[in-house]
């Protein structure tokens, strides 16, 4: 970090970069800002409406309920993904033929469209034709996504873990490579047990992979929409109604711009404080 | 006891594939199977092979035009955000400048923003540009989130370039542009590779501002089977090939950079 130079003509190098996300966010985002503020009856007619929005939204029972789950579905996700990629990477062969076999496959879902996802894991969990239905069914447990809101949460979780645990294997694992022989050589001459080698070698190395894992599994955990619209498009009931789905279900299904606003700034300014608190250690880690 | 536990947590990758290729393989299972065959209830395999669902989409225009649409502004995007983020992930690796943290994390932070929230505005502003239902519009709105990507993944990378390469190389005479293009973009090329992978991945599984920003004559093909899934019944086969053939783009670009791939899901920064 303190290589580097000064040097203010560097700002030229990063113009386009800039110019293009200020168009790309700046005017949508001050179009959203603006909604925010105001009350419009159509036509075009807006008038003042201060942080009445704000208030709404803040107050409304609809947007704390899809916020809470929204927060249940980052943590279930995060809990369940991150121990297990972790464990998944610890266990994959290091060298060989089958690393390259192993890489592969597991990205291959990360690489499916989002609503393909969606539509797979419906196939998957239909009750009466689907494998996943099926068989939990024939242990005797009635299943239904579309009527029972926890066989619904069931499914949608197990699919963000088939869809995104990969992500963190992939992390852990180059962390993993890393790592010199020379320090496991050192590890077996001190005669260190398998999870003092954990402790005191791998996880110090995998602290700053496992900080990124974290970082974007909660964002787009907490983003998510395709997977679910398709799949349950927020039911049964409410019970998978998410913030981006309760948004757009909003902001293009109703068009009430104005609550649809503030419930975005809301939305994104909870996203930005957390991975700012993210981002700050990260970078802290990357310093030392 | 400890080569015989080694050998058993060697089962633990193999479980977990199986249970990747568990969803895959049941919807390759029902895109070969007819729709009675599908309605008339469970089958471990297709008993009635059939690839009618196949033949139905490769002859169908609006189908597979869905295919060429998503690609189109997909290729668009990935070439784009790359092209524009290469000087500027230069920049933040080797030079301090006014502002450069801020900058680099309020890049960061459009990677954060739920494009749920953008959906609405972004309507409005390439409807305003002319841009509407065309692959630009998608392509343009996808650099919302992979330019902040495709910065942060160079900047990784470059930042494992010794600094004293462009050093020799300034005072060898190299001009700038020409140091950039004939030598440093060669020494990062696999950085280079897995940007565009990560460009070409995250523009091609979005749905929402695509589906959006499109009508008819840009319609991606994520849009096409969403509409087929609501509008005629529910065509299982249909459905299930198409889902089957969007695995095969993901799969390729994957074999491309698959020695790169842990690598470049870490940013390029282990």
């Amino acid at each position: 970090m303190s290589s580097k130079t000064v040097n203010q003509k560097a700002w030229f190098l990063v113009l386009p970069v800039f110019l293009m996300v200020a168009f790309n966010a700046l005017i949508p985002l001050m179009t959203v800002v603006n909604y925010s503020v105001q009350e419009t009856f159509g036509d075009n007619v807006f008038t003042w409406a201060g942080v009445h929005w704000f208030q709404e939204v803040m107050h409304s029972e609809r947007f704390h309920s899809a916020l809470l789950r929204n927060i249940l579905f980052s943590a279930i996700v995060l809990t369940i993904e991150i121990p297990l990629g972790l464990a998944i990477a610890l266990t994959m062969p290091r060298k060989g033929p089958w690393v390259s076999v192993c890489l592969v496959l597991m990205s291959l879902p990360l690489l499916i469209p989002w609503n393909v996802v969606g539509s797979m894991w419906n196939i998957m969990a239909l009750p009466d034709i689907g494998l996943l239905g099926k068989a939990i069914n024939s242990l005797g447990i009635n299943y239904n996504y579309t009527r029972q809101p926890v066989a619904a949460w069931f499914t949608i979780v197990l699919m963000d873990i088939w869809h995104w645990t990969s992500l963190v294997v992939l992390l852990c694992y180059a962390g993993l490579v890393s790592i010199p022989d020379a320090y496991y050589q050192a590890a077996k001459v001190d005669g260190a047990k398998r999870l003092a080698i954990f402790r005191y070698i791998q996880l110090p190395k995998l602290k700053h992979v496992l900080t990124i894992a974290v970082l974007l599994r909660f964002m787009d955990s907490f983003m998510i929409y395709t997977e679910a619209q398709v799949m349950t498009g927020g039911g049964p009931g409410n019970s998978t109604t998410f913030l981006s789905i309760d948004l757009v279900k909003t902001a293009i299904g109703q068009f009430d711009l104005g609550p649809a606003a503030a419930m975005s700034l809301i939305y994104f300014l909870i996203i930005l404080f957390v991975s700012w608190l993210f981002y700050t250690l990260m970078m802290k880690n990357e310093e030392n | 006891m400890i080569t015989r536990s080694k050998s058993r947590s060697r089962f633990v990758p193999l479980f977990y594939i199986i249970f990747l290729m568990l969803p895959i393989y049941w919807l390759l299972n029902m895109s070969f199977k007819t729709t009675n065959e599908i309605l008339g209830g469970f089958s471990l395999y297709p008993h009635q092979f059939t690839l009618d669902s196949y033949r139905k989409i490769l002859t169908d225009p609006t189908w597979y035009m869905g295919y060429v649409n998503s690609l189109t502004y997909v290729l668009i995007n990935t070439v784009l955000s790359v092209s524009v983020a290469l000087p500027a992930a230069y920049a933040f690796s080797r030079y301090r400048f006014l502002g450069d943290k801020h900058l680099f994390f309020w890049l960061l932070s459009n990677r954060m923003a739920p494009p749920a929230v953008f959906v609405l505005p972004f309507f409005q502003l390439y409807s305003a540009v002319g841009l509407f239902d065309t692959p630009w519009a998608v392509a343009f709105s996808h650099t919302l989130f992979n330019v902040p990507l495709a910065v942060w993944i160079l900047e990784g990378f470059m930042g494992g370039v010794p600094k004293a390469l462009d050093e020799t190389a300034f005072v060898d005479g190299y001009s700038f542009p020409h140091f950039f293009f004939r030598i440093f973009i060669p020494t990062i090329a696999a950085g280079i590779g897995v940007a565009c992978f990560f460009c070409f991945m995250f523009s091609w599984v979005e749905l929402l501002l695509a589906k959006n920003l499109t009508s008819v004559a840009a319609k991606p093909i994520a849009a096409v089977m969403t509409k087929t899934a609501s509008a005629s019944g529910y065509e299982l086969g249909l459905l299930a090939a198409a889902g089957s053939l969007t695995l095969i783009p993901g799969a390729i670009v994957i074999y491309f950079v698959r020695n790169y791939i842990a690598k470049g899901f870490a940013l390029g920064r282990v």
